[in-house]
C-alpha cells in the first residue's frame, strides 16, 4: 500500500485513511495551518498542532470538531505514526510527518527558515519524501533579514509622522499582520488596525501571546490620531469604503512578492517591503538538503522549474499539481 | 552614482506627481552639470551605444549565481526585466566603489574596443562593487528603459521649476535626436537658438479621443474637421536648405523616405510641417499595410520608391519663413500652410506634399454619416480642431479631438495562453485567438493582449491551469472553450500567416460568456472584411 496519494481531494494516507489539507470535503483532515487554502471548511474532523486549533476555530466556526496534539507528538492511526514539526510560517504552522513500516513522510506546508520572532520556530525533520511548498522556488527570490525590513519600515513610519500622513501598511490577517505588529517599534506611534486583523490579535492574545496594544480603527478612532498611527489593513480592504476615511496616506505592502518592482508598481503601493512568510530560494534548498530525502515533491509556484533544477541536482523530483496558493498573488502568500 | 541612485529610489517611492517633480527639482538643483544631461538622456529613452550585449549580460550573470542558463531565463520571464533580474540575482555584500554616473557611462563606452574577456571582467567587477539597486542602474545604463514613471512632461516641468523658463520652451528643446556627447546641458537648454541643432522638431500637439456626444460641441463653424489618416504622423523640416523628416517616435527618418529630397531644389526655406506619412500611388492613397513596407528600412530600392511612393498629407504648419507661429489660431496657420504648399508646387512640379483637406459641413449629424464612412476614403475617423486654437505641445484636452470609426468585432476562440510578464507574471495575459475553418478545424489569426479587468485575468488564468493541454515553455495550449470578442482597426491579406490575415491593433472587447465555441465566427466571416 502507498504511504501518500495524490487524489483529486487532496493528499491521501490510504493505511490511515486521512487527507492532508484537502481541498475537498472528507472524513478525516490533518491540517498544517490555519491559512484558507490549506484548511478548508466543511471536513468532519479536523486534527492540527495545538497553538493552530484556536485560529481554526476561529476561522471555521466553534462547533467543529477541531483536536490538537502537541508539536513532536506521535499519533498512531491504524500504524501509522504521524506527528506535527514547526514549520516557522505563522504561529501555529506544522510540517507533518507520516511513519508507516520504516517509509517516511513529510508535508511541509508553508514554511520558511527564518525565526520572526513569533511563529514556533522551523525544525529539520528526517525523511525519505518531502512534499515541499516552493511559493518562491526562482534565485531571484532571497530575502533580506527581518531586522533590516522592519528597520525600513520604522524609518518609513517615522518620516511619515513627520509628515503628518497615516502610513497605511498592508499584509494578510493571518500571521504577516501579527509578525509586523510584534515587531515594528510601536514608541514612534499607536498601532490601528482593521477589523479582521484586530480580531485575529484576539485570538492570538487568547492563547497568551502578548503582542504590543493595538486598537480597531473605527468611528470612535479620532482622525487626528491616523496621521501618527501605523494602520495595518489586509491587501482586500484598500479601496474599501473602511479605507476611504484615511486620507492622504503613504501606502506600503508587505510581501515577497515585493521583489519585482513590477508587482508593486501593479498594487499602486508607495513602498513595497520585502518581507515574506514563505522560504526564499536559499531556504528552500537549505530546507530540502536537511530533510535528507531524494525523492521531492514541489508544489505551489513555481513547480516545474523547480523540480527541473532540482532533478538538475540529482534529487529525484516530480512536481505535484494541488490547489493551494492558486497561482494568484493574493492566495499564494498564505 | 549615490546620487543618481537615491534620486532614482525617490521617484520609485511615489506614485504621486507632486512628489516626482520635487524629487527631480531637488537633483537637478544639486547634480553635477553632466550628470544631469545624462539623467534626461535616460529618461527621455537614450542610452550609451551598446558595447555589451545582453546575451553575454544573461551568461556572464547566470554563470556568477551559479544556476544555469535555463533557469536564468525562467527567473527573467518571471520578472519581466534584464536589468532587475540580474539585479536580484546579486549577493548582499559588495565591495563600495563611488564614481559618478558619468565615470559609469564613460567607462562602459570605453568597453568598445576591448575583448569580450576585458569586458567581461569589468562587468562582474561591477557588479560586485554596488548595492542591488546600482547594480539595476548600472544594467539599465547598457540596456536601455527606465521604466520610473516619469514622462517627458515631468521632466519639463521640473527643469522648468528650477532653470524657472517656460515649460513650451524646455519641451521644444528636449526633442530631437541630440545625445550628451554632442552637447553640453547648458547648450541644450539655455543657449539661444543660433546654437540650436538644425533638425530640432516641435513637441507634437496630440488629441484625446472624443468622449463626449458631438452635438454638445457647439457651433460646428467653429470647428474644423478632416481626416485622420492612417499612416504615420510627422513633421517635415527644412532649415538652411537641409531637410529633416521625424516621425512621431521622435525618431529622424530623412534617409528612410528620399522622396522629400526633391524640396532642397526650391529656395523656399525654414519651415516645419506636421502631416501624416501615407503611402500614396496615382491610384491615390493607399493602406498602412503599404506603408508598413517602407517601414524601417535604411535604403530604399528604386523598386520600393515605385511601388509604394510616399507623400506627406499636411495638416499644419509651425514654423514659417523660420519663425514659430505656434501661438496663432489654427485658421491662420492653415491659411500659411496653403499659400507655402501653393509656392512649393510652382518649384516643384511632383511636389510629394499635399494638403489634408479641410471637410465641409454644416451640422453634427452630416458630419457624423462621413465619419461613419471614413474608411472607405482610406481613414481611421475624423479630426476636429478648434479654428481659434494655438498649436500646443503634447496631449491636451479641449481643442483637438479624434474621433474615430468603430473598430471592427469578431467573436473568437481562445487556443493559447502565455503568461504575463513583470507585473503580470503570475497570470496569463497573452493569447492567441481561432476561427473556424470550413472543415471544421480551429485557426489561429492574432494575438491580444489587453483588454480584461484584473478580476477577469485570474479567472481565465484559473481556467487555464485547469484545462492545459500541452505546455510549450511559457506557451500552454488550451481546450478551446472560451469566446472573446476581439476588435482591431483594420485587416490585410498576409502570406506569412496560416489563416492568411493580419489585424492591426487587436484588443479583447470582451469575454461572450454567453457563447459556446461553436458559436464563434469563421475565416470565412474574417475575409469578408478584407473587401470592406
Ligand atoms: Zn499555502
Ligand atoms: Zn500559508
Amino acid at each position: 500500500m502507498k504511504v501518500i496519494e495524490f487524489t483529486n481531494k487532496g493528499l491521501y494516507c490510504p493505511p490511515a485513511d486521512v487527507y492532508i489539507d484537502p481541498w475537498k470535503k472528507v472524513n478525516y483532515a490533518l491540517i498544517t495551518h490555519g491559512h484558507a487554502d490549506h484548511a478548508r471548511w466543511g471536513h468532519k474532523h479536523y486534527l492540527c498542532v495545538d497553538s493552530s486549533v484556536p485560529i481554526l476555530k476561529h476561522r471555521l466556526g466553534h462547533e467543529m470538531s477541531i483536536q490538537g496534539v502537541p508539536y513532536g507528538e506521535k499519533v498512531n492511526i491504524n500504524g501509522v505514526n504521524i506527528s506535527y514539526h514547526p514549520a516557522g510560517h505563522i504561529t501555529g504552522s506544522a510540517q507533518i510527518r507520516i511513519e508507516y513500516k520504516g517509509e517516511i513522510w513529510v508535508v511541509s506546508g508553508d514554511y520558511k527558515v527564518e525565526d520572526d520572532g513569533l511563529a514556533e520556530t522551523y525544525e529539520p525533520v528526517k525523511c525519505h519524501h518531502f512534499i515541499t511548498e516552493c511559493t518562491f522556488g526562482l534565485p531571484v527570490y532571497k530575502w533580506t533579514p527581518q531586522e533590516t525590513i522592519i528597520s525600513d519600515i520604522n524609518s518609513w513610519w517615522a518620516q511619515n509622522v513627520a509628515d503628518r500622513r497615516p502610513s497605511v501598511l498592508t499584509a494578510y490577517s493571518l500571521g504577516k499582520a501579527q509578525r509586523l505588529i510584534n515587531s515594528v517599534d510601536s514608541s514612534i506611534g499607536p498601532i490601528l488596525t482593521h477589523g479582521a486583523i484586530e480580531k485575529m490579535n484576539d485570538v492570538y492574545r487568547s492563547m497568551g501571546i502578548s503582542l504590543p496594544m493595538t486598537q480597531h480603527l473605527n468611528a470612535k478612532v479620532h482622525k487626528n490620531e491616523y496621521k501618527k498611527a501605523l494602520i495595518i489593513a489586509t491587501p482586500a480592504s484598500i479601496g474599501s469604503t473602511w479605507a476611504k476615511k484615511i486620507k492622504n496616506y503613504s501606502l506600503g505592502a508587505v510581501s515577497g512578492w515585493m521583489a519585482v518592482r513590477g508587482n508593486r508598481r501593479r498594487r499602486g503601493a508607495d513602498r513595497g517591503f520585502v518581507l515574506s512568510d514563505h522560504a526564499d530560494w536559499p531556504g528552500l534548498l537549505q530546507a530540502i538538503a536537511a530533510t535528507g530525502a531524494e525523492n521531492i515533491y514541489p508544489t505551489h509556484g513555481n513547480t516545474h522549474s523547480f523540480s527541473k533544477y532540482l532533478c538538475e541536482q540529482g534529487y529525484n523530483a516530480q512536481p505535484i499539481e494541488t490547489e493551494y496558493g492558486d497561482d494568484n498573488l493574493e492566495k499564494a502568500e498564505e | 552614482m549615490k546620487q543618481f541612485a537615491a534620486l532614482f529610489a525617490a521617484l520609485d517611492r511615489t506614485t504621486k506627481t507632486k512628489e516626482k517633480i520635487a524629487a527631480l527639482s531637488s537633483y537637478f538643483q544639486t547634480a553635477d552639470d553632466q550628470d544631469k544631461l545624462w539623467t534626461i538622456a535616460l529618461f527621455s529613452h537614450r542610452r550609451p551605444k551598446r558595447t555589451v550585449s545582453t546575451t553575454l549580460l544573461r551568461t556572464w550573470a547566470a554563470e556568477r549565481s551559479g544556476i544555469p542558463t535555463w533557469l536564468f531565463e525562467e527567473a527573467y520571464h518571471t520578472v519581466g526585466d534584464l536589468a532587475e533580474t540580474i539585479s536580484l540575482l546579486a549577493n548582499d555584500e559588495y565591495e563600495p566603489v563611488e564614481k559618478s554616473l558619468t565615470q559609469w557611462i564613460d567607462e562602459i563606452k570605453a568597453l568598445k574596443d576591448h575583448e569580450e574577456e576585458e569586458k567581461k571582467e569589468f562587468i562582474l567587477d561591477a557588479w560586485s562593487s554596488l548595492n542591488k539597486t546600482e547594480v539595476f542602474l548600472f544594467n539599465k545604463l547598457i540596456t536601455g528603459g527606465f521604466r520610473i514613471g516619469v514622462s517627458q512632461r515631468l521632466m519639463t516641468k521640473a527643469l522648468a521649476q528650477v532653470l524657472q523658463l517656460p515649460e513650451s520652451h524646455i519641451a521644444h528643446r528636449l526633442m530631437g535626436n541630440w545625445t550628451p556627447d554632442d552637447t553640453t546641458f547648458e547648450e541644450l537648454l539655455l543657449a539661444d537658438g543660433d546654437n540650436m541643432d538644425l533638425s530640432k522638431p516641435y513637441p507634437f500637439y496630440l488629441a484625446y479621443a472624443l468622449d463626449q456626444d458631438v452635438e454638445d460641441m457647439g457651433e460646428p463653424s467653429d470647428w474644423q474637421a478632416e481626416y485622420k489618416w492612417d499612416g504615420i504622423r510627422s513633421q517635415l523640416i527644412k532649415r538652411q536648405g537641409e531637410i529633416f523628416l521625424w516621425s512621431r517616435g521622435e525618431e529622424l527618418v530623412t534617409h528612410s523616405y528620399p522622396e522629400f529630397d526633391v524640396l532642397a531644389e526650391t529656395e523656399i526655406d525654414q519651415f516645419a510641417i506636421d502631416g501624416e506619412l501615407v503611402v500614396y500611388s496615382d491610384d491615390g492613397l493607399q493602406s498602412f499595410n503599404h506603408l508598413q513596407k517602407r517601414l524601417g528600412r535604411k535604403t530604399v530600392s528604386k523598386k520600393f520608391k515605385r511601388e509604394y511612393p510616399c507623400r506627406i498629407l499636411c495638416y499644419d504648419l509651425l514654423e514659417y519663413d523660420g519663425e514659430d507661429i505656434r501661438h496663432l489660431p489654427l485658421a491662420e496657420r492653415r491659411q500659411k500652410l496653403s499659400t507655402l504648399l501653393a509656392d512649393l508646387q510652382s518649384d516643384i512640379s511632383d511636389l510629394p506634399l499635399l494638403l489634408s483637406e479641410e471637410i465641409a459641413f454644416s451640422d453634427w449629424e452630416s458630419l457624423t454619416t462621413l465619419k461613419r464612412n471614413a474608411r472607405a476614403a482610406n481613414a481611421e475617423g475624423l479630426m476636429l480642431k478648434l479654428r481659434s486654437g494655438s498649436y500646443k505641445d503634447g496631449r491636451k484636452k479641449g481643442e483637438w479631438w479624434k474621433w474615430k470609426v468603430d473598430p471592427y468585432t469578431i467573436d473568437a476562440v481562445m487556443l493559447y495562453a502565455q503568461r504575463g510578464h513583470g507585473r503580470r507574471s503570475n497570470l496569463f495575459t497573452d493569447f492567441t485567438f481561432a476561427v473556424w475553418q470550413e472543415d471544421g478545424s480551429l485557426v489561429p489569426f492574432t494575438k491580444a493582449y489587453s483588454g480584461l479587468t484584473d478580476a477577469e485575468f485570474k479567472e481565465v488564468t484559473q481556467y487555464v491551469n485547469k484545462n492545459t493541454i500541452e505546455r510549450f515553455g511559457p506557451v500552454r495550449s488550451v481546450t478551446p472553450e472560451l469566446v472573446f470578442e476581439i476588435a482591431f482597426e483594420g485587416i490585410n491579406e498576409s502570406s506569412r500567416h496560416k489563416s492568411s490575415v493580419a489585424l492591426r491593433f487587436p484588443r479583447i472587447k470582451r469575454w461572450r460568456r454567453d457563447k459556446e465555441a461553436k458559436e464563434a465566427d469563421t475565416l470565412a466571416n474574417l475575409k469578408n472584411l478584407l473587401n470592406n
